[in-house]
């Protein structure tokens, strides 16, 4: 009696501990709504290591005969993944620390000060995220032009400077809930113990905002390396970044390789797998970070609460 | 001593203008401006001469009017794009609260399951995107006959919303990254304390998901429903936004009729996020009576 009694807390769960069959039943319904999340990304993989036979070969769905690294030597050249890898690496990781900066001042600002207005500047600031980014593009780009900063990076790292950035407003409100969320108590502490108040800031604000600040990183890191509208309008005809080589990847595909009509062979014509193996490698090394981050990615989300009430 | 020339509470406004001085700067500069400006582009004829000088004649709303009422597709574009939006959003905000409900959940293999969810987080929009679900989504309705003929059966006004929702299932899925981390954020909120009290009281699980939980969470629900909007109006290939920008360099109407389009989009998402505010905000107003 009693041991039946104890499996079948086992299988339950008790207080304490899920039991076997609710997590039997999360991994079902969570597996399950994962693989939808995954499966343009298995496809994907799946895809690009997909030599020219197997994929006209119908008898051939989801695993390949062989391994073929193929596509990614070809999808490689067409991209001119090293140039253009690392234009994204500086125009996405330039406005994302500067934004992270600037956030993180304005924040505290809003946070730890009272001043007159302060709620008319939240207004605006909240108004501010919702003012789509096509709306100022055309009036920035002759804003930009008429001061000759057309085609250099200055167009995208002087708003992020300023907290105008892809959505600016948001990593402020970001920082402003956190600054808002800690003791006053230990900013005091260290003013009775001599500290200026930007000397509170950068030694006692800051080092305590590293949720925050890895947040804010990471999400306008992403943000900036995906952006390509703003960008291809602002530099994009002499810096080329990844998801824009991605963006015109099959004519650049038909100038190195020869368009599919006259191709030498027909193994050397675009196929699906070699622009899989394109999409891949745009988003590599945003996988990449994302894997060496995510702890404290998931971490700084619990302890940040990424939200403004 | 020093005298102090400033009374505590002025010195205290000035140091938070110190730190807040750059957003403003910022403000003006980068985000006002430009709004105005584009405003004044739509109401004009802009000419650009060779030496980059600018000429603008005032043209009133003629080019509203040009694209409510003389363009062939952007009214088609405009009311796809809404439809996009509301059917989108209610599904991607209770998909997010129904994923953030189970992630915060003890269960094995949890922490590998949080990084599957926020992944879209990663990868979303840019061309990568649209690359992967343009053509590889799963077609649902497409795949299932017994589906299709279902769906033909239901009422013309119901039918388009729900094979939309259908065909972007995984879309749609993939704008739930941020809802997800928004709603985890109100469920940690919650103080543990309030649901003992609850079962001590007797109440059900079920119970207090509805009396404790939910009501919780209904600030966060209009964030994510906001922040949905925002997402899925500003999503770059949906054809409104590819119209508005392959106008932006006419011949004869450069930047102007785009503006005008920008503005009249704008403006048609605003009363879709005020419609969402009368939904979801009605909250403060019941606690304060």
């Amino acid at each position: 009696m009693k041991t039946g009694k104890h499996g079948l807390k086992i299988l339950l769960g008790g207080r304490r501990r899920p039991g076997l069959l609710s997590s039997a039943f999360y991994l079902v319904l969570l597996g399950g709504v994962g693989f939808l999340f995954l499966y343009p990304v298995l496809y994907m993989c799946v895809q690009s290591i997909m030599s020219p036979s197997d994929i006209t070969d119908p008898g051939v769905g989801w695993i390949p005969t062989a391994l073929y690294g193929g596509n990614y030597a070809k999808a490689f050249t067409t991209l001119h993944f090293q140039e253009a890898f690392f234009n994204s690496l500086y125009l996405s990781l330039g406005p994302s620390v500067l934004t992270t900066v600037a956030s993180c001042f304005i924040g505290y600002g809003l946070a730890r000060f009272r001043f007159p207005g302060k709620r008319i500047w939240l207004a605006l600031l909240v108004a501010a995220f919702f003012i789509p980014s096509q709306v100022m593009m055309i009036p920035r780009f002759m804003m930009f032009s008429s001061y000759h900063i057309i085609n250099t990076p200055l167009t995208q790292f002087l708003p992020a400077a300023l907290g105008q950035g892809i959505k600016g407003s948001l990593f402020v409100l970001i920082f402003m809930q956190f600054f808002s969320s800690y003791p006053k108590a230990l900013d005091e502490a260290a003013e009775i113990d001599g500290a200026g108040r930007m000397g509170v800031f950068l030694r006692v604000a800051v080092p305590m905002a590293k949720p925050a600040i890895v947040i804010s990183v990471l999400f306008s890191f992403v943000w900036y390396w995906n952006e390509t509208t703003q960008a291809s309008l602002f530099f994009g005809t002499q810096i080329k970044t990844l998801p824009m080589r991605l963006g015109s990847f099959a004519e650049s595909y038909s100038t190195i390789y020869g368009s599919s009509a006259n191709a030498a062979n027909a193994a050397d014509a675009l196929n699906e797998a070699i622009s899989m193996a394109g999409t891949l490698l745009s988003v590599l090394p945003l996988l990449l970070l994302y894997l060496v981050l995510q702890r404290q990615f998931v971490e700084s989300i619990e302890k940040s609460g990424i939200t403004g009430e | 001593m020093k005298r102090r020339l400033l009374s505590v509470s002025a010195r205290e406004g000035l140091a938070g203008y110190l730190f807040f001085l750059p957003w403003i700067l910022g403000f003006a500069v980068f985000t006002l401006y430009p709004v105005l400006y584009s405003v004044y582009i739509s109401l004009n004829e802009i000419q650009i001469s060779a030496d980059d000088s600018i000429r603008a004649a005032w043209q009133g709303l003629r080019y509203y009017y040009e694209a409510l009422q003389v363009d062939t597709s952007f009214s088609a574009d405009l009311y796809d794009a809404l439809l996009h939006i509301v059917c989108a959003t209610p599904v991607i905000v209770v998909v997010a609260l129904v994923i953030a409900l189970f992630l915060s959940k003890r269960y094995p293999l949890r922490t590998f399951f949080r990084s599957v969810f926020f992944l879209p987080v990663i990868i979303m929009s840019g061309p990568v995107i649209s690359d992967l679900l343009g053509q590889y989504s799963l077609g649902l309705t497409e795949e299932s006959p017994l589906l299709f003929s279902f769906m033909s059966a239901l009422p013309q006004f119901l039918q388009s919303p729900v094979f939309f929702v259908l065909d972007n299932l995984a879309l749609i899925l993939w704008f739930s990254g941020v809802q997800i981390l928004l709603f985890i954020a109100g469920l940690n909120k919650i103080g543990p304390e309030l649901y003992e009290a609850a079962s001590i009281d007797g109440a059900s699980a079920w119970e207090s998901f509805w009396k404790i939980t939910m009501p919780h969470l209904k600030p966060f629900a209009l964030l994510g429903a906001v922040y949905s909007i925002m997402e899925v109006a500003n999503y770059a290939n949906l054809s409104i936004n590819e119209k508005i920008r392959s106008h932006l360099y006419e011949i004869d109407r450069p930047y102007s009729f785009s503006s005008a389009m920008s503005w009249i989009y704008f403006i048609a998402v605003l009363l879709v996020l005020g419609l969402t505010f009368l939904l979801l905000g009605n909250g403060k107003r019941e606690t304060a009576k």
